[in-house]
């Protein structure tokens, strides 16, 4: 589902369209911990039902994705197009199945949409798409383009003296991407404080290791010299992850950067830290496992 | 023509506090006036036309009419893909604006000479896709575009283009329809952008022989106006395109199109423009266009080579 031309390219609105919207986020750390784990459970079983990619770089992201929908962004399910909603862009699109089930989750659309993740007639695309998909505010899948986007949304926010923050999550691989670092020099120029961008750090890129592939070290200096302010943190511990996120903004006038170091495939033990879980989806076994994993942890 | 862009930028951006502009560090005694009437919706955004293009898109996004500007081939094939992905795919109300459109920067070299824009441009969707032939239609051109709620490209000449239209004209000029610049029923000019100087001067040429050549100023490439098109091909004999673009995939490639999938009409069609390679000339922009048969005298050449013989002596006799 959706597959009939009715339904096709547009999932029903605000599953919680009568809930009040909540602008401070109460859930405490179990709750977020619950959220995390029903990420990752979605995320192993889209990405088995539909035989896909990226079941590793969606892992790494969830406990972020946990502490972003429960306990830091400003949004709600039954006004995606609130216009003073703090933005949220997966520059790293290929993680789309983690950001739609945290959406589903936080009640964007109903959880059972996510079934339809990569199948025929579905509006739920293998990379993150806007269309018809309440609460996506982007749509992207190459890499280097969500922090530019970012970066025009954080200005308009600053110069209409509109409340919201712009969060954009990005790949560490897609750091080798040279729009990435036209963007830093663009919004520390503009000193968009309204603007946080977060590293999943996982330090595996397509081809292999981060360290070897095309090193980013000294990550955290550079993302400094360029006139960010930064933030290191365990991209696995929540509470260490929304301490940061709460900080925000870090120095007056700079925008934010979150380094968040993070296993690929965290939390389904085969699948942690190998380059293979950036493509191989899960088959019956291993979705066993990894569900079995995931209900004990 | 770029005189008449900003002039009415800035006129139409003291009515709309949406409209920002965008320049990737290019503009120099051009978009001044902008920056100093509206300096926190200026921005410039260094040398960096991908970030440039993703900025106006995310401000788009927010709400925002946002004008990207630079020249020649920077802010439409440098960021191709911010382009098609960031603002496209969004349907975001930005504004690509270049300058030196076609051989505008002659002398400067092939990395200027922006000769396959509109080819690339035509084939995204959501993009509309505008090349006006004077500063009038320059002017029309981008109140028309900001009214146009999704992605536009403005492609501009240079500077000192001549006004091809009466002041007072009172111009129908509405993108997606062609302007009639010129009434004749014995062939039939169309022309985009800086060509259309070439193509009335041709046209006058022609009527001197008792040859009546009706001129279309096809201002929008995207959506083309078809309409004009068959009628042209249906109530004249010929129809020739003019464009300072690539013979591939602009408005030669367009019209084309339009006449290949009419099965009503056969009509001798000839489309001059810029071939498809990278030219070892040095030069002006009058003389590369001279040089690729785009002056006044290689297009009556053309003609004569490639129009007339299909039209056989009757009509054309005082022209050969």
């Amino acid at each position: 589902m959706p597959t009939n031309p009715e339904t096709r390219r547009s999932l029903p609105w605000g599953a919680g369209s009568d809930r009040l919207y909540n602008m401070l986020n109460t859930s405490n750390l179990d709750e977020c911990r619950a959220l995390a784990r029903r990420i990752r459970r979605h995320v192993v079983r889209m990405t088995h039902r539909a035989k896909s990619s990226h079941a590793g770089s969606s892992l790494s992201m969830a406990d972020l994705l946990a502490v972003l929908y429960s306990r830091v962004l400003r949004v709600d399910p039954a006004r995606p197009h609130w216009p003073d909603r703090d933005r949220f862009i997966l520059s790293k699109g290929h993680a789309a199945a983690a950001a739609y089930a945290a959406l589903a989750e936080r009640g964007f659309f109903p959880v059972a949409a996510l079934e339809s993740f990569y199948q025929d007639g579905s509006a739920l695309a293998g990379h993150i798409t806007h269309t018809g998909v309440p609460g996506v505010d982007a749509s992207t899948g190459s890499l280097g383009h969500g922090l530019g986007l970012a970066c025009g949304m954080a200005l308009a926010g600053r110069r209409d003296a509109r409340p919201y923050r712009v969060f954009a999550l990005l790949s560490d691989g897609e750091c080798d991407e040279g729009s990435i670092w036209e963007a830093l020099l663009f919004a520390a120029h503009e000193g968009l404080e309204n603007l946080v961008a977060i590293v999943d750090y996982n330090k595996i890129q397509s081809l292999g290791r981060v360290e070897d592939v095309m090193p980013l070290e000294p990550f955290a200096d550079k993302w400094r010299a360029f006139g960010w302010a930064v933030r290191e943190t365990d991209g696995h511990d929540l509470e260490a992850i929304s301490t940061a996120l709460d900080a925000v903004p870090f120095a007056a006038g700079r925008p934010n950067c979150v380094i968040a170091h993070t296993v690929k495939g965290k939390g389904v033990s085969f699948m942690e830290d190998k380059l293979l879980w950036h493509y191989r989806p899960p088959d019956d076994q291993e979705l066993r496992l990894a569900l079995a994993e995931l209900e004990a942890s | 023509m770029r005189a008449a862009f900003i002039r009415t930028l800035v006129e139409l951006a003291e009515a709309d506090s949406r409209i920002n502009l965008v320049v990737g560090d290019l503009g120099f005694g051009v978009v001044e006036p902008f920056a100093a009437r509206f300096p926190t919706r200026f921005i410039n955004a260094g040398v960096a036309e991908q970030n440039m293009t993703g900025v106006a898109a995310g401000m788009a996004l927010c709400g925002k009419i946002v004008f990207t500007y630079s020249i020649a081939n920077f802010p439409t094939l440098r960021c191709l893909e911010q382009i098609r992905n960031d603002v496209c795919c969004h349907g975001a109300a930005v504004k690509i604006v270049s300058v030196g459109g076609g051989l505008g920067y002659g002398a400067l070299g092939v990395s200027h000479h922006a000769t396959e824009d509109i080819a690339v441009l035509r084939a995204l969707p959501n993009m509309t896709v505008v090349a006006p032939g004077d500063p009038v239609e320059a002017e029309l051109a981008t109140r028309a575009i900001i009214d146009e709620p999704g992605p536009c490209y403005l492609r501009l000449g240079k500077s000192g283009e001549p006004r091809l239209h009466p002041a007072n004209s009172r111009l129908d000029f509405r993108l997606g329809k062609a302007l009639t610049v010129l009434e004749g029923d014995d062939l039939t000019l169309i022309s985009t952008g800086t060509m259309l100087a070439t193509a009335v001067q041709v046209a006058e040429l022609l009527a001197g022989q008792g040859m009546q050549a009706r001129v279309l100023s096809m201002h929008t490439v995207k959506p083309l106006d078809s309409e004009a098109v068959l009628a042209a091909a249906r109530q004249t004999a010929a129809v020739v395109t003019l464009e300072e673009h690539s013979v591939i995939g602009g408005l030669g490639s367009a019209v084309a199109e339009v006449l290949a999938e009419s099965d009503q009409f056969r009509v001798p069609f000839k489309r001059l423009g810029v071939p498809p390679v990278f030219t070892s000339l040095v030069g002006s922009q009058e003389y590369l266009k001279a040089a690729h048969g785009l002056s006044v005298e290689g297009i009556l050449n053309s003609l004569g080579e490639f129009i007339w013989p299909r039209l056989g002596q009757r009509a054309f006799a005082a022209a050969l």
